[in-house]
């Protein structure tokens, strides 16, 4: 059990989601164990597992800069948050807020949600199946919530709704922030790549890097790589920072059907394939990427609350496309919009939900282009609001 | 009320009676619908034979049915099943329970036995008894062409007039009311078919919050690669799993003596769909649509069909799948315990017969000539007969499906547990396991299943009583769906007090298997999946489990479910439940 713990502890502060050790974590099966045994939290959250069907539990404060943007977003919220990003609408639908950190508070609110944000306590969510379920709630939580941010701050500059309050909490949580990426990414494995060792170990090499630079959390993004008219890609599910053994390989004359388990993208990265002739698809969450997508200028718009599924208008962040799309192969899917635009693009920006570069060798330039959108759109974002800070 | 109509039609065949009862509006919150009300009707008779006149066959609809609730087309038949002596329930798509709550009535109680064969007609408010000597015999394909002006038919055919323990009731032609027998149950009543029409509507409570709850739903589904993806079921049916079982090492072969098909990259999903060119169909009210016909109107074999008509029984010829699953379906007959039977008796006589002789034999059980006598009695009934019980792979008499728990711990558990029988559909934990949904599990662990299998045993309960699919829940869960419960019923129901009810429904079934003496010696495997494979030569050798580890598994189960450790209800439980 142990050793369950700590994979999940690890992968959290791996991914900045806590900081090192930090989370208390419960598993059920015929007993309950934490792995603070100890912590004064456990005898509150323990009659979750009494009250809920659940058999995992995580509860911590997040790192910064998380929590002080999740800490001010619950004390001026009204209501739940309602972040308008991709993960929030598809899988989380809204982020409820608790005042304390007692069962008889967390219970009501945990058999309607996934998660409850506990007002100067942390986040608690849970799962039916393994750790890894309330590990993403609380990585998607994180990401809302920057994402909910920083789109407040602006929308409230150019309204010109902003106060010394607002301009303060921004100023703080800005100076938290990483560093701005350098414009030469680390180098990867020099393809075409050939053998099919190859190709999976410059598969996992770039999904690390990925993790690592801070483009999007190990459990979202996915990756392929096409060779000898296979697609290898990233199962749903998988760990981008840790793909050994979960890499589907999908026949491209449709022969077989184990791409089943492939990431929930595999039309989208298909389809990129087969109109742009590439070989390397990237799919990250970049976060100024994705904020900036979200920011529109068009006034008294008819398709408002529309944006994510069907944009009629030609937009663009420092030049790359952004384009409607939801998850999979929906009438609204991602798949429709994403491969035509992506031609002769470095990249696409995905309303709201992150974005794909491409590459005909190997993943050095898809890698390069995402760092680079990601970096030009931050620089976008302070420039909008007026501060130099980026 | 919404959701419900608050009816139950009652049909007593010895007096040739209808009366209509009221439900108890408590009794639907407490139970749902389908499989839950079902499980209420059904338990005070449950210890009489399965062929006593005063023994019930249940019909019944869910609050979703006839709604535009994603997935809602489906309904539970339920009796005590003559294959296992559990519980016997089987949920059926088709538009059966479409129409049946078309007609005002949430359930259909059917009662006594009919001197001569007979049909029921369901008309709306109108229901007749008729003559079905006519019917006699007559195949799936004929009734549903005489009776299609009727409206919806479940109907059985030769196998269940002539005895077959795994007889099914088939809808519209080709939606089996599988696994159970529950076709002898008709045949034990005299009951050749039922037709329902109706053309009533179902209130909803909040129309556009049902709407917001379908949408939400709708989005889950498309990003679900397991159904909407481009390898998916919508796309290749419930075949698109033969390839990845084979690749997982799980395809039961050879009566489960191997875990891989040499044979499997010729005879899968993909491979059908280049040779049939199938057209997609559904249940009333699902737009995944897995269900697949061939140009010449055969359904396509279902993911288990493929399998085990091919693999478990050593068969490398497509059409003989084709064939053999086309025969069992115009009979009215399980093809998951058909091949399994058969797999068992290849195994038993030492013979493998060419792919031409299976469907000669699969007419022997039907018409019950030769060794098909002892065949329709199910591969555990078979394999006393010689004397030799390890050769059938079942549980609580239910052939197993095509899943070999030795690749995947939960399943393993889940079959012991399960309340029908050695099932995949009661925890299916092929979506944590294999299709890594919500999240991947380790499939080579115990640790930590014993509550996911409860769990998910709430949920398919919740599933099967409201009634949806199982498999929207690879993408949506009860969160979801307790908003489109709620919209439509006006109550205000959490995910959670639907699992409530569901942890209910699974505990009610406990209670009635044990008051026909199940313990935890029937929750347990066939014997061959605890020891190790003697050939070392052979890659595809399934590794044993560690029967110790099954067990510590098996009693943390009991403990999770409220279960004494010889897995018995309790009193205090059940009050508890509300039991």
């Amino acid at each position: 059990m142990v050793d369950i713990f700590k994979t999940y502890l690890d992968t959290m502060a791996r991914n900045g989601l806590i900081d090192s050790g930090n989370a208390l974590m419960g598993l059920a099966d015929a007993t309950l164990d934490w792995n603070r045994p100890d912590d004064p939290a456990c005898k509150k959250l323990s009659p979750l597992f009494d009250h809920l069907n659940i058999n995992a539990l995580i509860f911590a404060r997040p790192a910064e800069p998380y929590w002080t943007i999740i800490n001010y977003l619950a004390q001026v919220s009204i209501g739940p948050i309602t972040p308008k990003d991709c993960e929030t609408r598809t899988f989380l639908h809204d982020l409820p807020i608790t005042e304390n950190l007692s069962a008889d508070t967390l219970i009501p609110i945990l058999r309607h949600r996934k998660s409850s944000i506990v007002k100067d306590h942390g986040i608690v969510t849970y799962g039916t199946v393994s750790l890894e379920q309330p590990l993403v709630t609380f990585s998607s939580v994180c990401f809302a919530c920057f994402v909910k941010f920083f789109s407040d701050m602006l929308a409230e500059t150019k309204s010109g709704n902003m106060n010394t309050v607002k301009q303060g909490i921004l100023e703080s949580v800005t100076a938290m922030l990483p560093p701005p990426f350098e414009k030469n990414p680390p180098a990867l494995s020099i393809g075409p790549f050939t053998f099919e060792k190859e190709v999976l170990q410059g598969v996992c090499e770039a999904g690390s890097q990925v993790v690592n630079l801070g483009l999007v959390d190990s459990s979202f993004g996915n990756i392929s790589y096409r060779a000898n008219d296979i697609l290898y890609i990233s199962q749903t599910g998988s760990f981008l920072d840790d793909l050994s053994g979960f890499i589907d390989p999908v026949p491209l004359d449709g022969s077989s059907c184990t791409g089943i388990t492939a990431s929930s993208e595999l039309s989208a990265h298909l389809e990129i394939i087969k109109q742009t002739g590439c070989r390397a698809v990237l799919h990250g969450h970049p976060k100024f990427s994705v904020i900036l997508s979200m920011y529109c200028e068009v006034e008294c718009c008819e398709h408002r609350g529309n944006c994510h599924r069907a944009c009629p208008h030609a937009r663009d962040a420092c030049s790359i496309p952004i384009v409607s799309g939801e998850v999979g192969t929906g009438p609204y899917g991602l798949c429709r919009s994403v491969p035509k635009a992506l031609k002769n693009r470095p990249g696409v920006i995905v309303y709201g939900h992150g974005v794909f570069t491409s590459d005909h060798t190997d993943f050095n330039h898809a890698l390069y282009n995402l760092i680079d959108i990601e970096r030009q759109c931050r620089i976008e974002y302070f420039k909008k609001i007026n501060m130099m800070a980026y | 009320m919404f959701g419900w109509h608050g009816k139950i039609l009652r049909i007593d065949l010895n007096r040739q009676s209808f009366e209509i009862e009221s439900a108890d509006t408590a009794c639907c919150r407490k139970f749902i619908g389908g499989r839950g009300l079902a499980g209420y009707f059904l338990k005070e008779y449950i210890t009489l034979p399965y062929d006593a006149p005063e023994m019930p066959i249940l019909f019944f609809t869910g609050p979703l049915v006839a709604t535009p609730s994603p997935t809602s087309g489906r309904m539970t038949i339920m009796s005590k099943s003559p294959l296992t002596d559990t519980i016997g329930d089987s949920s059926v798509g088709g538009s059966f329970g479409t129409m049946l709550k078309k007609t005002g009535l949430d359930g259909i109680i059917i009662t006594g036995r009919s001197d001569l064969l007979c049909g029921i007609e369901i008309h709306d408010a109108s229901v007749r008894l008729v003559s079905a000597k006519a019917l006699a015999g007559r195949k799936i394909s004929d009734l549903t062409r005489i009776l299609q002006s009727k409206g919806a038919i479940a109907a059985i055919g030769p196998a269940a007039e002539n005895g077959v323990k795994y007889a099914n009731i088939i809808i519209d032609g080709h939606y089996a009311a599988g696994r159970m027998g529950l076709g002898l149950n008709f045949a034990s009543k005299n009951i050749k078919y039922i037709t329902v029409k109706g053309t009533g509507k179902t209130e909803v409570a909040d129309p556009v919050a049902l709407k917001q709850a379908g949408e939400d739903i709708f989005r889950l589904v498309s990003a679900s690669p397991a159904l909407m993806g481009d390898y998916g079921i919508s796309r290749f049916g419930t075949g698109a799993l033969y390839d990845l079982m084979d690749a997982r090492h799980m395809m039961p072969t050879l009566n489960f003596k191997k875990n891989r098909f040499d044979h499997a990259a010729s005879l899968n999903a993909p491979a059908y769909r280049n040779r049939f060119i199938p057209k997609s169909t559904g249940c009333r009210g699902c737009h995944i649509r897995c269900k697949k016909t061939a140009s010449d109107g055969r359904p396509l074999p279902e993911f288990e069909t493929m399998s085990h008509f091919s693999a478990l029984i050593g068969n490398q010829n497509m059409e003989t799948v084709m064939a053999a699953n086309h025969f069992c379906n115009e009979h009215g007959m399980d093809t998951i315990s058909a091949a399994s039977t058969l797999a068992c008796y290849f195994e038993l006589a030492g013979k493998h017969p060419a792919s031409e002789n299976i469907i000669a034999l699969l007419s022997d059980i039907v018409y019950q000539r030769g060794t098909g006598k002892q065949l329709g009695k199910g591969s555990a009934r078979l394999a006393e007969d010689f004397g030799f019980p390890e050769a059938s792979m079942t549980v609580k008499n239910l052939e197993l499906p095509a899943y070999d728990p030795r690749g995947a711990y939960g399943m393993a558990l889940a079959y012991a547990t399960a309340s029908r029988g050695g099932c995949h559909l009661r925890a299916y934990p092929v979506g944590h396991e294999i299709l890594r949904k919500p999240v991947p599990t380790n499939r080579f662990t115990f640790a930590g299943k014993a509550r996911i299998i409860k769990l998910q045993e709430d949920v398919n309960a919740v599933s099967d009583s409201l009634t949806a699919c199982k498999f929207i829940f690879f993408a949506a869960s009860v969160e979801e769906y307790a908003k489109v419960y709620s919209a439509i019923t006006g109550l205000s129901f959490s995910g959670h007090e639907l699992m409530k009810a569901g942890e209910r429904i699974c505990y009610q079934e406990r209670i009635m298997n044990t008051q026909n003496g199940f313990t935890a010696k029937d929750d347990d495997l066939p014997a061959r999946f605890f020891i190790p494979q003697v050939n070392n030569n052979d890659a595809y050798q399934p590794p044993a489990i560690n029967r110790t580890d099954f067990l510590a598994a098996r009693a943390a189960y009991y403990v999770v479910r409220g279960l004494d450790e010889n897995g018995m209800p309790g009193r205090e439980k059940a009050q508890e439940l509300g039991l």
